[in-house]
C-alpha cells in the first residue's frame, strides 16, 4: 500500500486579481486516516479524507467549498486551522506554514485562524457559562484580565446581536440559532484575520440560517474578516461566497467564482450539484433533471483515473486511468472532457 | 427542587419498610436458636423454653415483627440478646470508627484514582493506559481478606511499619500520629478495591470527553493543554463518577465487613459479625436498618450532587 506518493506541486491556481497576495495558500493537501486491523492494530490501508487539495483565499473574501458528505471538506477546514495534522501538503497562512508549526506557536497563531462550527450544540461546553467560554481565549493568551475580557465578552455578544444579560447563562438555556451566534462570537473574542466556517447554519433551521448568514456577512464588512466558508447546502454557499471549490472524495473538482459556478459550470459533477438544487420557481420545476446513479466509492479504495468517473454521465476510457489535472486560471477545472462553456450557456438559464 | 425531595424522601418510607421486612426474615430463617448459644450445653428444655420466652422468639415471626417495628416507631431498636444493652448504643458506639475508616477510604481511593485515571485517558491505548487498566483489574479482582492478610503479613509481621490492628495501642494513649498509623492498612485494603474500580471510570469518562465537539472548540480557541484536561474535559468526566459514589458506598459497607474483622477495627464491621456468630437479631436488624438507610440516603445525595454539577439537570 503506498501512502503518498508525492505528486508533482500543482501550478498556483492563478489570482483573480493578479495583484493581491493570498492570505491563506492550500498546497497539495493531504490527510490520510490509517485503517487498523488486528491484534497488533496493523495499517492495512488509508482512508483518503483530503487527497491532493490546492486553493487560495484572498484577504477579504469568501471562499465557499462545497460537496456532497464524506467528500473531505470538513477535514479541509480543520486542518487549515490546525485541529487536523496534514498527512502531507502545506497550508501556508500569512506567509508560515501551519502544517509545520510547533504545538506552542501554533497555539500562538490561533488568534489569526478561528473556526465556527457545525453543531452549536455539542460544541459549546455544558459546564462553562457564556460569558467564561468567551473570556477564557483572552485570557488564555494574555490579552486581558478577567474583567476586561468579561466586559469585551459582553461587548461580542451584543455586535452578535444577543443581550449581555446572556453572559451568565449555560449553553443549554439558548437555542439553536442563539448558541451558534455564542459561537461565532467566541471565534471572533480574538479579532482573528481567518475564520473558517464550517456549515455553521447546516444544524439550525431554516428561518435561522438567513439570520446567521447575514450576521456573518454583516461582520465580515465590519471586521474586515476573510472566510473559508463550508457547506453542502448550495443555498447557503451561493448567498455568502465570492469564490467557490467544488470538492468530490477528497478532490477539487472546480474552482471559479460564485457566479461563473452558477452559471457556467464546466465539471460534469458541479452540473449534477446544481442540478439537484431545488428551484424555487414551480413553473420550472418540469425541466428533466440529470440523475446520478450509484453510490460515492469508498475513499479507502477511490477509483483509478478520475474519482468521479464511476458516476460520471460522460466518462471515457481516458478517465478510467489517468488522472486529470487541475487546471491554471480564474476557472479552474479538473477533467478530460470540461463541458462546453457555449453550450452550457444557452442551454440553462443563469440563475 | 424542594418537592423533588419530598418526594424522593416519602419513596423512601416503603423501601426502607420492604429492607426491614425481608431482613428480618432472612434473619429468622438462619439455623439456631439465640437461646441455644446463650444457654449452657446442659441446660434443660425448660431452660430454653424460657430464654425464648424472654426473647419473644416464642411468638409467630409476624407478631415478632410488628413488636420490631413498633418499638422501632417509637424511637427504640431494642436490647442486644446476648449483652443486654440497647442496640441504638452499641451502634452508637461503633459508629464512629467505621465512618472514619470509610470515610478516609473514600478519600484516599479518589485521590488516586482521579489523576490516574485523567493519566490513562491522555495516553489512551499506550502501554502505560494498558498497565493501569491492568493493575486496575488485579485491585477489582483481588478479596478483601486476601488482600488483608497479604498487607498484614508484610508491612505489619515482615517490615513492621504498622500495626497488625485494632484502632489504638493500648497504653498510648491514642494520639493522631497513632491514630493514622492504624488506619493505613485497612484504608489500602478497602482504598484499593474503590480505587480500582473507580480509576476506569474517571478513564473511560475521560475519554469520552476528550472525544467531545467542545473540547475540539477548546483547542480552536487556542488554549493549553493543562485547561483543557482540568477545566474542560475534567468537569464533564466527573459527572458521571459522582454518580458511581452511590454506589461504591454500599460496596464500602460490604468491604468494610470483612475488613473490619481482619484488622480487628472496632467499628460497625466487626458488631455485624459477631452478632451473626451470636444470633444477635435485635443488633443484626438495627445494623441492617441503619446500612439501608446509609445507601437510601448516599443515592439520594448522589442525584442530588447530579444537579449541583451538571447545570443542564433540573428536578421538578
Amino acid at each position: 500500500m503506498t501512502i503518498t506518493k508525492p505528486s508533482e506541486e500543482q501550478a498556483a491556481p492563478s489570482t483573480p486579481d493578479e495583484q493581491r497576495e493570498p492570505l491563506l495558500r492550500v498546497r497539495n493537501l493531504k490527510r490520510y486516516y490509517p485503517i487498523r486491523k488486528g491484534v497488533i492494530a496493523r495499517t492495512v490501508g488509508h482512508v483518503r479524507a483530503v487527497d491532493d487539495v490546492s486553493f487560495d483565499v484572498y484577504p477579504g473574501e469568501t471562499l465557499g467549498i462545497v460537496g456532497e458528505s464524506g467528500c473531505g471538506k470538513s477535514t479541509t477546514g480543520r486542518a487549515i486551522v490546525r485541529l487536523e495534522t496534514p498527512t502531507a501538503g502545506s497550508v501556508i497562512f500569512d506567509g508560515t506554514d501551519i502544517a509545520e508549526l510547533s504545538t506552542a506557536r501554533m497555539r500562538r497563531l490561533r488568534t489569526d485562524l478561528q473556526m465556527v462550527f457545525q453543531d452549536p450544540y455539542s460544541s459549546l461546553n455544558p459546564q462553562i457559562r457564556i460569558g467564561d467560554l468567551l473570556a477564557e481565549p483572552l485570557i488564555a493568551h494574555h490579552r486581558l484580565d478577567r474583567s476586561g475580557a468579561h466586559a469585551k465578552a459582553a461587548e461580542m455578544l451584543k455586535i452578535v446581536g444577543l443581550p449581555a444579560a446572556y453572559l451568565n447563562r449555560y449553553p443549554h438555556e439558548l437555542s439553536g440559532g442563539q448558541r451558534q451566534r455564542v459561537g461565532i462570537a467566541r471565534a471572533l473574542m480574538l479579532e482573528p484575520k481567518l475564520i473558517v466556517c464550517d456549515e455553521p447554519v447546516s444544524a439550525l433551521d431554516v428561518s435561522i440560517q438567513a439570520q446567521v448568514l447575514n450576521l456573518l456577512k454583516d461582520l465580515q464588512g465590519e471586521f474586515g474578516l476573510t472566510y473559508v466558508f463550508i457547506s453542502h447546502g448550495l443555498g447557503a454557499i451561493k448567498y455568502i461566497s465570492d469564490r467557490i471549490v467544488v470538492m468530490y472524495l477528497g478532490k477539487v473538482m472546480e474552482t471559479a467564482t460564485t457566479a461563473e459556478i452558477f452559471a457556467r459550470p464546466r465539471h460534469p459533477y458541479t452540473e449534477i450539484l446544481l442540478d439537484a438544487y431545488p428551484e424555487p420557481n414551480p413553473h420550472l420545476r418540469d425541466r428533466e433533471r440529470i440523475i446520478v446513479e450509484g453510490d460515492v466509492p469508498d475513499p479507502a479504495k477511490p477509483p483509478p483515473g478520475c474519482v468521479f468517473h464511476t458516476r460520471c454521465p460522460y466518462a471515457q476510457e481516458i478517465c478510467k486511468t489517468d488522472v486529470p489535472p487541475l487546471t491554471t486560471g480564474v476557472h479552474q477545472v479538473a477533467c478530460h472532457f470540461p463541458l462546453a462553456i457555449e453550450k452550457l450557456a444557452t442551454e440553462k438559464a443563469v440563475s | 427542587m424542594a418537592s423533588y425531595l419530598i418526594r424522593r424522601l416519602l419513596i423512601g418510607i416503603p423501601v426502607l419498610l420492604g429492607v426491614t421486612v425481608i431482613n428480618f426474615f432472612i434473619i429468622n430463617l438462619a439455623p439456631g436458636s439465640p437461646a441455644d448459644l446463650y444457654l449452657s450445653p446442659t441446660a434443660t428444655p425448660e431452660d430454653v423454653a424460657r430464654t425464648e420466652a424472654e426473647l419473644g422468639l416464642n411468638q409467630p415471626i409476624f407478631v415478632q415483627y410488628v413488636r420490631w417495628l413498633t418499638q422501632l416507631l417509637h424511637g427504640d431498636l431494642g436490647v442486644s440478646f446476648q449483652n443486654r444493652e440497647p442496640v441504638a448504643q452499641l451502634i452508637g458506639d461503633r459508629i464512629g470508627p467505621t465512618l472514619l475508616l470509610m470515610g478516609t477510604s473514600l478519600v484516599v481511593a479518589y485521590l488516586i484514582a482521579i489523576p490516574i485515571g485523567i493519566f490513562a485517558a491522555r495516553r489512551k491505548n499506550t502501554a502505560a493506559d494498558y498497565s493501569v487498566v491492568g493493575a486496575s483489574f488485579l485491585g477489582i479482582s483481588v478479596p478483601h481478606f486476601f488482600l488483608g492478610l497479604a498487607v498484614i503479613y508484610l508491612f505489619a509481621l515482615q517490615f513492621g511499619w504498622f500495626p497488625t490492628g485494632g484502632m489504638l495501642t493500648l497504653g498510648r494513649g491514642g494520639g493522631f500520629v497513632d491514630r493514622v498509623e492504624h488506619l493505613v492498612l485497612p484504608v489500602t485494603v478497602l482504598a484499593t478495591a474503590i480505587a480500582a474500580n473507580m480509576v476506569r471510570y474517571v478513564r473511560s469518562s475521560m475519554i469520552d470527553a476528550f472525544g467531545q465537539d467542545y473540547i475540539r472548540t477548546a483547542r480552536a480557541k487556542g488554549l493549553g493543554g493543562f485547561t483543557i484536561t482540568n477545566k474542560h474535559a475534567l468537569r464533564n468526566a466527573l459527572i458521571p463518577v459522582v454518580t458511581v459514589i452511590g454506589v461504591d458506598l454500599s460496596a464500602l459497607i460490604g468491604g468494610a465487613i470483612v475488613t473490619e474483622q481482619i484488622f480487628q477495627w472496632p467499628g460497625i464491621g466487626l458488631l455485624t459479625i459477631q452478632s451473626i456468630g451470636s444470633r444477635d437479631y435485635s443488633v443484626l436488624m438495627g445494623i441492617n436498618l441503619i446500612a439501608a438507610i446509609a445507601v437510601f440516603a448516599a443515592n439520594l445525595l448522589t442525584d442530588v450532587a447530579y444537579a449541583v454539577v451538571d447545570p443542564r439537570v433540573a428536578y421538578a
